[in-house]
């Protein structure tokens, strides 16, 4: 164990964090569920690909900089600090992306990942069906086989960013006489190709959040088949392993909302202390935050040492979703009767983040499906 | 940047984890909990002998010369296998206290080779325990002396001291109210010299309860997953039940996310770092939290057979409700986190090792 940072590490974070101050907007974007909003945060997606931010972790000659994974830890410590713009093609640097180095043959690397990092190709997923959400393996939406493409028939839903992005990738069933999680293909799908219908879905906000797609006799190259056909479901779970596991929420993130949720606190702490239960709850909050982020630095410590995440990751997703929900949850507690004004300064980015919040135990794998796998496959128990 | 365990250090874990599986099963101290005294100098011989006692006494005294981070997996193997209170509170809390105390002190170079042989044990009274575990066999007590100065450190005999015995409903503690008398003679420090061994002291007995607690926990958990892997109804396992499985899941939940900040809190120790209480806070509610959803969950799980006396749970629950209050209850740990609203640079991105 040593709980110093490298001379290196120091050095990065302060090369990171003079890139950050020199070219974080300075005004923040409009909701990047907005067409305006969307354009700002993809122009900054590039801007952070020109300096080579994109993802830290990825191979220099993808964009990245080769980094570790505490580099990770680092940097996302100096990019939540300065409040930075959320990012928009996550779905493509941490699901996709991890991926297709995986998975990908070489070309499919050279051509995705460098469009990727520059943002050029803005990706939203397709697994979820209106009859297949939790239970993934009931997949319908085909993907048969022509030649050397595939003709693609059926509906996806709760397409995040599918409204503004040029891309999805996603499940699908090549094999129609397979049932569950057999005969499943992962393909790539250019959202510009003749016979897709995107339709958008309002979410708690009021905003475009995600989509529904609709696939009427769409022709896709198998140039963009992800893995073997028919092997879809083993790739599609890498993938939603990395989805679960680290990366996804870095904590980071909880340590800046707790951070702001003790200032909220001290300020309005003469009618906040009504209630003596809230300082509890603010206090806990910044308990949780700062627990996600041990837990992240002891991982990425094994991780280092060569051992692998399994299952365990599950942990990770329940425990950021119900601390994202205690401390926004805190925070309008201590907002009062204010905390529905949404145009109220003080209270809209608390009221956003609570709303979205609301979310965080459903996507991603829902948390019952998450506490199905912890019992499963970290405690052995039969499976019902 | 390394927030791990060594090999060696795991290595030496799993060495004492063997040890006790065959020397403490639940059945044995069944056993030994119903004699007066409680305790078997035949386990502590064998505890010796693996280098447990002398794991934090300097090298110098005989000890192994490690440190606090390596109780930090110890203790949470005691929790494990419900080890009483004496060989934590010697061997680590005392002999902390005892190595804080200025080089060549004649307690100092008396008792610390004692305690790596595994022939004395010492029993401690801070203040902020309204009782004195593990007293009654106790060879050498640490007790304070509140003055007008300040909290005085004395040191007596166990033939010095008048114990009246407390019943706890863990039936593995020894409690006691000791009465005793101060004097010249018995001053090992004066308030200006005892406080930081105090402070310490506090520091030590609230981290070794909170990794017996993890330790406890794990236990529960692993108690409870077996009953319900082999328990059936409706012709089937009760561990295949989703109502059964959330219960243990969030029980692993809790469990992994106490770990960490149990180490952190270590390593303020250590560093004799500036939020030590608040990190001495932190892991003790995180680790009472895992606990204490364990055996309620535990409970739940075992259905009644998890509220009678034959099952061994009840042996875990009591030991981790009664840790849940010991070196600090919730009220006083939660206290100690307020300074985070007066001190900025606590909270935030990048200030976990900062």
């Amino acid at each position: 164990m040593d709980l110093n940072y490298t001379p290196a590490q120091n050095a990065f974070r302060a090369e990171v964090r003079d890139w950050l101050h020199s070219h974080v907007p300075r005004q923040p974007f409009a909701s990047y569920d907005t067409r305006e909003g969307f354009e700002q945060h993809r122009r900054w997606e590039a801007t952070l690909a020109e300096g080579g931010w994109s993802s830290v972790t990825w191979p220099r000659e993808l964009g990245g900089r080769g980094c570790g994974l505490i580099e990770w830890l680092i940097f996302e410590e100096e990019y939540w600090t300065l409040d930075a713009p959320q990012r928009i093609n996550q779905n493509g640097i941490l699901l996709l992306g991890p991926t297709l180095m995986e998975f990908g043959t070489t070309e499919q690397k050279a051509r995705f990942l460098p469009r990727m990092a520059r943002c050029e190709h803005m990706w939203a997923q397709g697994w979820s069906e209106p009859n297949a959400g939790s239970d993934m393996a009931a997949i319908s939406s085909r993907a048969i086989r022509d030649g050397d493409h595939f003709v693609v028939n059926g509906q996806k839903t709760w397409s995040t960013r599918a409204m503004f992005a040029n891309w999805l990738f996603g499940l699908f069933r090549s094999d129609p006489q397979s049932s569950r999680h057999h005969g499943l293909s992962y393909l790539l799908v250019p959202l510009d190709t003749p016979g897709i219908t995107v339709r958008p879905i309002r979410a708690l906000n009021g905003k475009q959040a995600f989509a529904e797609v609709f696939f009427d006799d769409v022709r896709v190259s198998d140039d963009n088949l992800i893995g073997e056909e028919g092997q879809g479901w083993n790739v599609a779970m890498a993938t939603a392993g990395f989805e679960r596991g680290l990366l996804l929420r870095s904590p980071a993130r909880f340590q800046r909302a707790a951070q702001k949720l003790l200032q909220l606190y001290r300020k309005h702490q003469a009618s906040a202390d009504r209630d003596p239960s809230i300082r509890e709850a603010v206090l806990r909050a910044w308990m949780g935050a700062e627990a996600y982020t041990l837990a992240s630095y002891h991982t990425v410590g094994r991780l280092n040492r060569g051992e692998s995440i399994g299952a365990e990751a599950s942990t990770n997703k329940i425990f950021w979703s119900e601390l994202d929900l205690q401390l926004h949850e805190t925070a309008m507690r201590i907002l009062g009767p204010r905390a529905e004004l949404s145009d109220d300064p003080e209270v809209h980015d608390w009221l956003e983040g609570f709303l979205f919040a609301q979310a965080g135990p459903i996507y991603a794998g829902s948390n019952e499906i998450q506490r199905n796998i912890i019992a499963e496959r970290v405690l052995g128990l039969p499976k019902s | 940047m390394d927030f791990t365990f060594s090999e060696d250090q795991i290595a030496l874990r799993d060495s004492v984890s063997r040890l006790l599986m065959t020397e403490a099963a639940p059945e044995t101290l069944r056993e030994v909990w119903e004699t007066d005294a409680g305790r078997s100098p035949e386990l502590r011989r064998k505890i010796a002998e693996q280098g447990l006692t002398g794991l934090s006494v300097p090298e110098a005294e005989g000890g192994l010369g490690m440190g606090d981070m390596d109780w930090a997996l110890m203790t949470q193997e005691l929790g494990y296998y419900a080890i009483p209170d004496s060989l934590a509170d010697t061997a680590c809390i005392a002999a902390g206290m005892l190595a804080g105390l200025p080089g060549g002190h004649t307690l100092r170079s008396i008792w610390l080779p004692r305690i790596v042989a595994g022939s004395c044990r010492i029993a401690v009274g801070h203040p902020v325990n309204p009782w004195v575990a593990d007293a009654h066999l106790a060879d050498l007590l640490l007790l304070p002396n509140a003055t007008a100065e300040g909290l005085e450190l004395h040191a007596v005999t166990g033939d010095q001291v008048q114990l009246t015995p407390l019943r706890s409903i863990d039936a593995s503690r020894r409690l006691a109210d000791v009465r005793w008398q101060p004097s010249e003679a018995s001053r090992v420090a004066d308030a200006a010299n005892a406080q930081p061994l105090w402070d310490a002291a506090l520091a030590r007995g609230a981290l070794c309860a909170a990794g017996q607690m993890v330790g406890l926990a794990q236990r529960m958990l692993d108690l409870s997953v077996d009953y319900a892997a082999q328990r059936k109804q409706f012709g089937k396992p009760i561990g295949s039940f989703q109502a059964v499985k959330h219960h243990l899941a969030d029980v692993v939940t809790r469990i992994e996310f106490a770990k960490p900040v149990l180490y952190r809190a270590v390593s303020a120790l250590n560093a004799s770092a500036a939020d030590l209480a608040v990190r001495v806070a932190h892991a003790k509610l995180a680790c009472s939290d895992a606990a204490w959803t364990a055996a309620r969950k535990g409970i739940q799980v075992h259905g009644a057979m998890g509220y009678t006396w034959e099952v061994d749970l009840q042996m875990f629950m009591k030991r981790a409700w009664a840790l849940d209050a010991a070196w600090g209850d919730r009220s006083f740990h939660q206290a100690r986190l307020l300074p985070l609203l007066e001190v900025p640079e606590w909270s935030g991105p990048g200030a976990t090792f900062r």
